[in-house]
């Protein structure tokens, strides 16, 4: 890795929102960097907060009943302390974002071309054919065939795959140097996941954008990213590169996520690895380690919570486990590529 | 070429003496109409069209496609929740497309099925206890506190705890709510269950905990299930035997290891090969073959085979002639006329 300034650098993030039920502590002290040309894919499951935190550099989490703290910074623009007007400038033309439901993203009543060219025009001083051109190219861009018909069609008239690609060239419409995709194929077929993945690869490779890839599928993480950072209740649990993640996982929450894939490529296993228990409430966290009510691992230790440090890891990869590297390693199961929390049941 | 009898879609259900269900010559198509005072029929979504297999007991069959494919639609024209257009749905030897209303209800004991989203599948305003017991007195099963009893055991059956019993479903989390949606499903000890994307809307690690707790169920009371997912993962788990389907037609089917890692047909090999893998080494290794295009229309699918569209090894005659399910030995089968590392059926077979 360059040790060039980074694109992106977030400084202990935390977003609270205030609810019936209490204060939700959504994202607790997130840090992180992107660097430019970089993939980096942030994992966990539902109420991880790994797309509150993505919202939240986008400024799409401020409302009166939510308490932001921390930095971010995109080049000499801080994010977090952003007027409304200034994050309007960075939108679009520093940084984009692309969403689960393509079909939702769109507005149905809308011409896909105007929607595309609506940013671009909003930002640009150019003429309306002008305009309309340039979002013939990104559709090109993105492989959407027969582009100059289908820049007057609507969002209906588009499968599920092309609003994906159409949001993408929205998204590209000003260059940005970075795109934010929340969970871009989790809606979409295999096959058509497959397509979206490597328009995502080639604007990766052949223009150097850089991706923040939020999912929870470690298959397409395995596919296209550079470094992973694994989140769990609010924080950032693991961060390595893609082969130090799942080469040589550091985080038991890790190790049970890996174990609980179905996958292809391995003979079919009696049983599967579970993680036992649920994820936890975030209105009232567990005490300490957040995983600690469900790992099998768990010491006195773990009431106290461990920073995100280098411990058992190579270089740069980071875990808050108390557990020694040596602890972990005899620990976690890796037998015969086989990953997981506890040995299985005999 | 076709030395192939339009009769071998019903040798692919060749009946077997513990068959529990057998499906033959399936059609559901659901009508488009158009008309402002008369409605004329103007087309037909084929979502199942001539589908044929069967389940023996105490075996589970994974269907497998994409969005569209027909693979829910095949799954409720088997307990007739929606009536076929045609064909033949036999459940312990009984034809099920005959039946009326009250005579599948009591049938219906015996076939029960699991559903996709455990938000919605779930009265709200009802408790757990009335969800989960409501199968045992509308039978009239058991009633007072011979239910509540049987419902506490259910529940603790299924890795929930007696006193759920008077919690609503908003208490619970998404794996939770799958677990009441098993027990439901468990009250009336089926035979059968058809559990449509059972663990599709749960995170990674609530999933591995509801398809263990399946599998542990299937052993404990001898169930049969039809699982129907499109995570081909997840079926390649828990199935013994996997039926892949296109736009409302079985493309292959058979032994779910023979048909993972040796595949025949060119969309399963298409479907395997865009899983990704997580495992950066082996993924990169590996070669990838993306489909191009959507798929089409079940409105209006492709004549002869409905693949030749987005076929990388489609020729003329895919277009022109509809292939036959061809069984490749050993129970599988497959219907294509460029079958993949098989030499082509009608040619002599190896």
């Amino acid at each position: 890795m360059s040790t060039a300034a980074p694109l992106l650098k977030v400084d202990d993030l935390r977003v609270d929102f205030r609810t019936e039920g209490g204060v939700v502590h959504a994202v607790d002290g997130v840090s992180f960097e992107l660097k430019s040309g970089e993939v980096l894919a942030i994992v966990g499951e539902s109420g991880s907060g790994k797309s509150v935190t993505a919202m939240t550099l986008m400024g799409l989490t401020r409302s009166p009943n939510a308490t932001i703290s921390g930095r971010a910074e995109l080049g000499d623009q801080e994010l977090i302390s952003a007027t409304d007007d200034e994050l309007r400038r960075v939108r679009g033309e520093q940084l984009a974002m692309i969403f689960q439901d393509p079909m939702t993203s769109l507005n149905p009543v809308y011409k896909v071309g105007d929607q595309i060219t609506e940013q671009i025009r909003a930002h640009r001083d150019i003429t309306k054919d002008e305009a309309n051109d340039r979002a013939v190219e990104l559709l090109k861009a993105v492989g959407i065939p027969a582009a100059e018909e289908r820049v007057r069609q609507y969002p209906h008239e588009f499968s599920g795959g092309m609003r994906q690609r159409a949001m993408i060239a929205m998204g590209l419409s000003l260059e940005p140097p970075m795109l934010i995709a929340d969970e871009p194929t989790t809606a979409l077929d295999v096959t058509i996941q497959a397509q979206i993945i490597r328009v995502l690869k080639d604007l990766n490779e052949e223009r150097g954008l850089a991706v923040i890839l939020i999912t929870h599928d470690l298959g397409v993480v395995a596919d296209i990213a550079d470094r992973v950072l694994v989140m769990y209740g609010g924080r950032v649990v693991e961060a390595g590169t893609l082969e130090q993640i799942f080469y040589d996982p550091q985080h038991p929450y890790t190790w049970g996520l890996l174990g609980s894939i179905m996958r292809l490529d391995r003979p079919r296993t009696a049983r599967l690895a579970q993680i036992k228990g649920q994820p936890p409430t975030l209105l009232s966290p567990p005490e300490g380690c957040h995983f600690r009510p469900r790992c099998p691992h768990a010491f006195n230790r773990c009431t106290e919570v461990p920073g995100l440090e280098q411990r058992g890891g190579s270089t740069g990869h980071l875990d808050r486990c108390w557990l020694s590297g040596e602890q972990k390693k005899t620990l976690r199961v890796m037998d015969s590529g086989d990953i997981g929390l506890e040995a299985p049941a005999a | 070429m076709s030395t192939v009898t339009a009769d071998t879609g019903l040798q692919a259900a060749a009946v077997r003496e513990d068959t529990l269900l057998e499906v033959r010559n399936l059609v559901k198509h659901f009508p488009i109409k158009s008309g402002l005072l008369i409605d004329r029929q103007v087309g037909a979504v084929q979502a199942v069209d001539d589908v044929s297999f069967s389940v023996a007991e105490g075996e589970t069959l994974g269907l497998v496609g994409e969005s569209g494919c027909g693979k829910s639609t095949l799954a409720r024209s088997i307990l007739q929740l929606i009536r076929p257009t045609s064909g033949s749905v036999r459940f312990r030897g009984t034809e099920l497309t005959d039946l009326g209303r009250r005579q599948l209800r009591s049938l219906r004991r015996e076939m029960q099925m699991i559903f996709q989203d455990p938000y919605a599948s779930l009265n709200p305003r009802k408790r757990v206890g009335q969800i989960v017991g409501g199968p045992l007195a509308l039978h009239g099963v058991a009633s007072g506190d011979e239910l509540k009893r049987r419902v506490q055991d259910l529940l603790e059956r299924v890795g929930l705890s007696a006193e759920h019993y008077n919690r609503f479903p908003h208490e619970f989390s998404g794996g939770q709510r799958q677990r009441i949606g098993v027990a439901r499903a468990l009250a009336l000890e089926p035979k059968m269950i058809i559990a449509d994307e059972p663990v599709s809307a749960l995170d990674v690690s609530i999933q591995a905990q509801i398809i263990n707790l399946l599998e542990d169920l299937q052993k404990e009371f001898e169930l049969t299930y039809v699982f129907v997912a499109h995570d081909l993962g997840v079926v390649r788990h828990v199935s013994d035997r996997i039926a892949v389907m296109y736009l409302g037609k079985i493309v292959e089917i058979g032994p779910a290891e023979d048909v993972y890692s040796n595949p025949i047909h060119p969309y399963t090999v298409s479907l395997l090969s865009a899983v990704p893998i997580p495992d950066p080494r082996l993924n990169e290794a590996r070669e990838h073959v993306v489909l191009e295009g959507d798929v089409p229309s079940p409105a209006n699918p492709p004549a002869a085979c409905r693949f030749h569209t987005r076929c990388p090894r489609a020729t003329e005659i895919c277009s022109e002639v509809e292939p036959q399910l061809v069984d490749y030995g050993g129970g599988h089968w497959a219907a294509c006329h460029h079958p993949v590392g098989r030499s082509a059926p009608g040619t002599a077979t190896a």
